[in-house]
């Protein structure tokens, strides 16, 4: 029998739809089907000057805005080779590494929520809550924040701001206690995942698959440490790895990523160096407000900027970063003027999704959802 | 800090392991070299990309076990027109290459690497729907992100921003 499953479904994430054929409750085939969420961003952006792409790559991955924001600006700094202040290397990757626990919690709570535990689901958005006000607070925004900008960030941290982090991340280890209290030795839950869409380390790398659907399988690999980028090098962290392959070993991994994620917000708080929060590039970056109003020069290069763009040596860069869900990649081609001759994303999901029928097939039908919920799929940077 | 000129000399990357690698291979397949900030392009030959893809994969010193992306460039009106772009990561070195493949506009085909990566077939697929480029041997070349019935090839270069209205 061919089951449809999806486009609208709730354990879809979105806009996913899967055929399935079933022998009974067994699945025999499964077949992703995608594209549903496709906007052309990888065209809009050719027409576009570089500094107009930031905002549309919060658009890609709407979970983890900053993680793509991070990737673009890379990718075009390195094409430029613009030297970043420290302070705002060391603001990145705190930013950076508080969207992942955003976008992890997200992923705990509708995963948990597929497989029928709904408290973790709002014990979850409890603590997101918090993450997106501390984001609406440097950025203004509380989703499509694109605060790091092509040289450095949009705005210097307002008052209060580092003390609100601390905040947070002195409370977070106890919230992920609650999380793994109500998960990790719940009797249906291990159930639910134990032993479920096992897939080998092989067959993830031969099909693609990084980041947490990589290290549940046992291979140990992180770009923040292994290729690090925006002073990661500088942090202490363990890369939680786990051997079964399995829907908890994702799990296990995703979560002891939490706590690390908050280690490492914890060492930006205590070692955040002094100092500007951009690029001292006066082409590309925009002047302060202060020095526009009251500088001719700033005044100029200002108007120059918003009207024409800034030029960008001809070559083609590739960079890769960790997103919550693996690894994402920005290949940017320039061909020496303002907007960029070709942008191309990586997006993990989309590799980590042909990982699913390897999952599925042979397994149980029930089984489909927890496999959607531990690759952790975002539809957005699947479609682009 | 500006990036050091792009080298392009084949003679002075040939100490280059990959390079050195690829072109103690088969040293007809190489059609081009280049390193640019800090990253390594090798430009082969259309009918050679499966085997130096199988070799890279396989061998030792360059270790090469992952396939990161599959992408297109089209450099319209020039000819070739389109550049097939690959990144391979090693694992275990921590190393990138870039490989590149240039095509010529009419009835632009190369062959497949879903034999050697099963994940290259989503990337071959929305090259094939974006791009208008059939890879030979795909176990399933079909639309992936456009409708089946969409005429055109969205990310070619004479294809409008805002689309055919």
């Amino acid at each position: 029998m061919i089951l449809n499953m999806g486009p609208q479904h709730p354990s879809t994430h979105g806009v996913l739809r899967v055929l399935l054929e079933i022998d009974g409750e067994t699945i025999v085939r499964l077949m992703p089907d995608i594209g549903f969420l496709h906007t052309g961003i990888e065209k809009t952006c050719e027409a576009k000057f570089y500094q107009q792409v930031v905002p549309l790559t919060d658009r890609i991955d709407y979970l983890c805005p900053m993680t793509n924001n991070l990737c673009y600006v890379l990718a075009v700094e390195k094409l430029l080779g613009l030297e970043i202040p420290p302070k705002a290397q060391w603001m990145r990757v705190l930013m950076n590494e508080l969207t992942r626990i955003n976008s992890h919690l997200v992923w705990l709570g509708t995963h948990a929520l597929d497989l029928g535990a709904m408290t973790v689901f709002l014990y979850c958005f409890r603590e997101r809550e918090e993450i997106l006000k501390i984001f609406e607070m440097i950025s203004g925004q509380r989703m499509m924040t694109s605060y790091f900008r092509i040289g450095g960030l949009a705005l210097p941290p307002p008052l209060g701001f580092f003390e609100r982090v601390r905040d947070f991340v002195g409370r977070f280890p106890s919230r992920v206690d609650e999380y793994e209290n109500l998960l990790t030795g719940n009797p249906i839950w291990m159930m639910r995942t134990k032993g479920v869409a096992r897939i080998t380390a092989e067959d993830a790398i031969a099909l693609g698959a990084s980041g947490p659907t990589l290290r549940g399988s046992g291979v140990d690999f992180d770009l923040r440490r292994d290729m690090p980028y925006s002073s990661y090098e500088k942090f202490q962290f363990k890369v939680p790895v786990a051997t079964e392959g399995d829907v908890f070993s994702r799990y296990m991994c995703r979560v002891r990523e939490l706590r690390e994620s908050n280690a490492i917000v914890k060492q930006a708080l205590e070692g955040m160096p002094e100092g500007p929060i951009k690029a001292d590039a006066p082409g590309i970056v925009l002047p302060d407000r202060e020095k526009m109003k009251t500088q001719m020069e700033a005044l100029i290069y200002h108007f120059k900027i918003i009207t024409e763009g800034f030029a960008v040596p001809p070559g083609e860069v590739y960079q890769a970063v960790e997103s919550p869900r693996g690894e994402m990649g920005y290949y940017i081609v320039s061909d020496g003027t303002a907007k960029p001759y070709r942008v191309h994303m990586r997006a993990a999901c989309l590799a980590n999704l042909q990982a699913l029928p390897k999952m599925c097939e042979g397994g149980l039908l029930a089984d489909v959802v927890a496999a959607i919920g531990s690759i952790d799929i975002v539809l957005g940077e699947i479609d682009r | 800090m500006a990036w050091p000129r792009a080298i392009v000399d084949l003679e002075e990357l040939k100490a280059h392991p990959t390079v050195a690698g690829l072109l103690a291979w088969n040293r007809a397949a190489v059609t081009g070299v280049k390193f640019d900030r800090d990253e390594m392009t090798v430009c082969i030959d259309r009918s050679h990309i499966r085997e130096a893809c199988t070799w890279l994969r396989a061998s030792a010193e360059c270790d090469f076990n992952f396939l990161s992306d599959i992408t297109c460039v089209d450099w319209y009106p020039a000819e070739p027109r389109f550049e097939v772009v690959y990144h391979l990561l090693s694992i275990a070195k921590k190393e990138r290459v870039r490989l590149k493949v240039k095509l010529d506009s009419a009835g632009p085909a190369i062959d497949s690497l879903t034999t050697i990566w099963p994940g290259a077939n989503y990337f071959e697929r929305e090259i094939f729907d974006l791009f208008g480029i059939r890879f030979n041997g795909h176990p399933y070349l079909r639309r992936l992100l456009m409708p089946e019935d969409w005429e055109g090839y969205p990310l070619r270069k004479d294809y409008p921003v805002e689309g055919y209205r």
